[in-house]
């Protein structure tokens, strides 16, 4: 059979050579398979924050003021950023390159807010006395089970593991858009929308951290509304 | 038949689909918090919870991250294998439940006195 009887099944365009089979440059293929291989890091650090979590006695300290208040604050303005940046590649896409670098700024507004607040709730919890491998006493004290099983430690270890590694993830996708902000007039419309691949993703990862990290540990009982 | 290598530029989506879309996530986010003070089972409430956020994930993904506009192919390369990746990470949580009863099963309940066995 010749390479022409194919043709009808198979585009030519497609399948052989130079070509793309997936519609997109190798740099925005390149952008998601790197987005796949950071997926499962976080994946694993959820899954084992959560076999942690459930192979031990597990404190839940969180106050709605300040943690949850900071928390869904932050959301909103990586939610936010998230939709900016969307404004971003829209007007990037019809070649407004002026329009498209002030709404990329606006995103990295928004996400050094989000850093900003993140590391305000940091200090409230160091403040407490929780550390990687210690907890504060009177969390100790309180969550502590009726027949004498303490919490565990690691509480501190998962959560700043996990936001801390997230929080190194929107640094640098701040950096990142600041350096295509700067260079928008040299970069082409798929440079711009790989750099918004990339923001999207640290919002996507966000919105596992956030129920599982934050919501999860909500002190819902104000059992250490007394200390 | 033209070899046609050029990549799509157009971006789909309006404005007015991206706010709803952006919209839909501030109301889920705010559910979640709001069943944060809901007492309920913790299974019960993990699942809720990782439920709206697959949902979130989804709507990122679908239209911010603009996979509902790609090709099926790109979409079928990158997401089941991700998925059965991921699931193939439960793998560890028997371990965990297991270490759990290890760890606390003579703690939680009062210790019993040993049968004492008769020689026969």
């Amino acid at each position: 059979m010749s390479t022409e009887a194919r043709v009808g099944h198979f585009p030519a365009v497609d399948w052989e050579g130079g070509a793309l089979p997936y519609r997109v440059g190798h740099r925005k293929l390149g952008m998601w398979l790197f987005i796949v291989s950071d997926s499962l890091t976080f994946s694993a650090l959820l899954i084992g924050y959560s076999y942690l979590r459930a192979s031990n006695v597990w404190p839940t300290p969180f106050p709605f003021w300040p943690s949850i208040i900071f928390s869904s604050v932050m959301t909103f303005c990586l939610l936010s950023s998230s939709l900016t940046m969307v404004f971003g590649v829209s007007a990037s896409s019809k070649g407004d390159k002026d329009k498209a670098r002030k709404w990329i700024l606006l995103t990295i507004l928004f996400g050094v807010a989000f850093i900003v607040l993140h590391l305000i709730e940091w200090k409230h919890l160091i403040d407490e006395g929780m550390r990687p491998f210690f907890l504060p006493e009177h969390w100790v004290k309180v969550f502590t089970t009726t027949s004498g099983v303490p919490p565990s430690p690691l509480f501190g270890a998962t959560f700043f593991t996990i936001t801390g590694l997230h929080m190194f993830h929107v640094a640098s996708g701040a950096v990142y858009l600041l350096v295509v902000a700067g260079r928008i007039k040299k970069l082409t419309h798929e440079d711009v929308e790989i750099s918004g691949l990339y923001w999207h993703f640290v919002d996507l990862v966000w919105m596992f951290v956030f129920p599982l990290i934050y919501i999860m540990s909500v002190d819902a009982g104000h059992h250490l509304a007394g200390h | 038949m033209t070899a046609d290598a050029h990549v799509e530029e157009h971006f789909a989506g309006s404005n007015k689909l991206f706010i709803s879309i952006w919209v839909w996530l501030l109301v889920l986010t705010l559910i979640e918090i709001f069943l944060a003070y809901k007492p309920m089972p913790i299974y019960l409430m993990l699942t809720v919870l990782l439920g709206l956020s697959i949902i979130k994930a989804a709507l990122i993904i679908a239209y911010f991250m603009h996979m509902k506009f790609e090709r099926l192919s790109l979409i079928l390369t990158i997401i089941p294998m991700l998925v059965v990746c991921i699931m193939l990470l439960f793998v560890f949580f028997p371990d965990s439940f297991r270490s759990a009863g290890l760890r606390y099963q003579f703690k939680e309940q009062p210790p019993v006195a040993p049968a004492v066995e008769e020689e026969p």
